[in-house]
């Protein structure tokens, strides 16, 4: 089947089977490899991307089901090479240590913040709860998630 | 992992959807896929076509209508999560979409799926059996409701025809005085229950039940409902002695099988305490103590 899937703003066409998986066409036709695949069972949430500003697991649909949508990877977030607050919060607060979960963690807290820019600890640990650390970094993890916040709330506030 | 190969079709329309599944029996509807995809993958489940619903419009609503809540095919547990009508007035319900899966999934599930796929450990069946809810099957001849009781048939198995989908789900408006409350014990997020209990019940001005449901989750070739626990409860002032023999009913009258999550007598025991605790939870919120 003929698919077209707007990726970080580049519109990407293939002729697929309908069985390729999602997170699969953004690695493999797309060749953008930021989006990884972890457990490949719907739980560590490597994969995860946002379909139309709403993250979902790339490896638990089908690139088929993504025809005529707009997807952003952890590749489209950086604008002209200027990293965004949450690329920085991991940066700054020694966010990954193997860097596996990170692009997933990343996109999962850029939806998130958008939804509630002011939030308590335990809203960031809720929110990352689908997304698996296996290095045990969740500290730091949690710590630049609020540095993104941080730093946005002070962006708006000029 | 890859499944295997399949037939792909997303109909813009319900009756497209239906003449789809008349003309090939083998296949499976798709709706949120955050339990059938997984099924292929690992490829305990290989249909010849896909019928995926998503391109139909119009199916993800929420309306307080008529005495019930209505919940189209492809609202996301993510919208009734968000939703402040469920939080206020469905606490049942509210908890147990939070205990499904974790958020991400949660963006894609759909709660008429998760019925649908009749997975004993799925949690929202015990819930549904504890509103006393319904479902709608659309089919070729039109509509028909199904009580939730006549809906589940055990392992993966449902009272839909292959030629149905389930379109939407109906739970009653709690009376005043209503609270409800389900407790599940998971082992980390995301994990299917080891057991889990959904309480829903109304007092009557005196503080006596009078209308009670209560579901089990994984104890059970599907969700069980815990009769003699409810009857124990009916037309009683809910304290601690008849909140105890509830307790101890859903016990004997649940069937788990041990696995990884325990063994058959420490699940047993769970079960006991969680019917328990989901009782005077839900009893606190009927009495604005939520």
């Amino acid at each position: 089947m003929n698919v077209t899937i707007n990726i970080n703003g580049k519109e990407y066409s293939d002729d697929v089977e309908p069985r390729l998986l999602l997170a699969h066409f953004i690695r493999e036709n797309a060749n953008l490899t930021g989006t990884h695949v972890g457990c490949d069972t719907t739980s560590c949430g490597a994969c995860t991307v946002l379909v139309d500003d709403v993250p979902m697991k790339s490896c638990t649909m089908f690139a088929v089901q993504a025809n005529g949508k707009t997807i952003t990877t952890v590749e489209g977030l950086a604008q002209n090479g200027k990293l965004v607050p949450i690329q920085e919060g991991f940066h700054e607060k020694h966010g990954l240590q193997c860097g596996f979960c990170t692009p997933g963690m990343m996109l999962t807290s850029v939806a998130f913040l958008k939804k509630n820019p002011h939030p308590s600890e335990q809203e960031i640990r809720w929110a990352i709860s689908g997304n698996l650390c296996r290095c045990t970094g969740y500290v730091n993890i949690v710590e630049a998630v609020k540095y993104a916040a941080e730093k946005m709330a002070e962006a708006q506030n000029g | 992992m890859i499944p295997a190969q399949f037939q792909y079709a997303a109909p813009a329309s319900i009756p497209d959807a239906l003449a789809l599944l008349q003309s090939n029996p083998d296949a499976k509807i798709l709706s949120g896929g955050q339990s059938l995809i997984p099924l292929m993958k690992f490829r305990l489940a290989q249909p010849a076509m896909i019928v995926d619903l998503n391109n139909i419009g119009g199916l993800d609503y929420l309306r307080d209508e008529g005495g019930w809540l209505k919940i189209g095919a492809l609202t996301r547990e993510s919208q009734l999560e968000d939703s402040a009508l469920v939080r206020e007035k469905y606490p049942l319900l509210y908890d147990t979409t939070l205990s499904v899966a974790d958020p991400i999934v949660r963006n894609r599930a759909t709660l008429a799926g998760n019925l649908a796929h009749a997975d004993p450990a799925n949690d929202h069946p015990a819930t549904m059996l504890a509103y006393r809810a319904q479902v709608v099957a659309t089919g070729a001849k039109g509509n028909r409701t199904i009580p939730i009781d006549d809906f589940f048939q055990g392992l993966f198995a449902t009272s839909l025809a292959s030629d149905e989908i389930l379109t939407e789900v109906q739970i009653p408006a709690p009376k005043p005085r209503s609270g409800g409350a389900y407790m599940k014990m998971e082992r980390k997020v995301g994990d299917f229950a080891t057991a889990g209990v959904a309480v829903q019940l109304t007092l009557d001005a005196a503080g006596k039940v009078e209308y009670i449901g209560i579901g089990m989750t994984n104890v059970g070739l599907q969700a069980l409902r815990a009769k003699r626990s409810e009857d124990a409860l009916l037309g009683e002032l809910p304290t601690a002695h008849f909140i105890e023999r509830a307790g101890l009913f859903a016990q004997q009258d649940c069937d788990p099988n041990a696995d990884l999550r325990g063994s058959v007598e420490y699940k047993r025991n769970l079960v006991r305490v969680l019917t328990m605790r989901a009782l005077e939870k839900a009893v606190a919120r009927a009495k604005g103590n939520g």
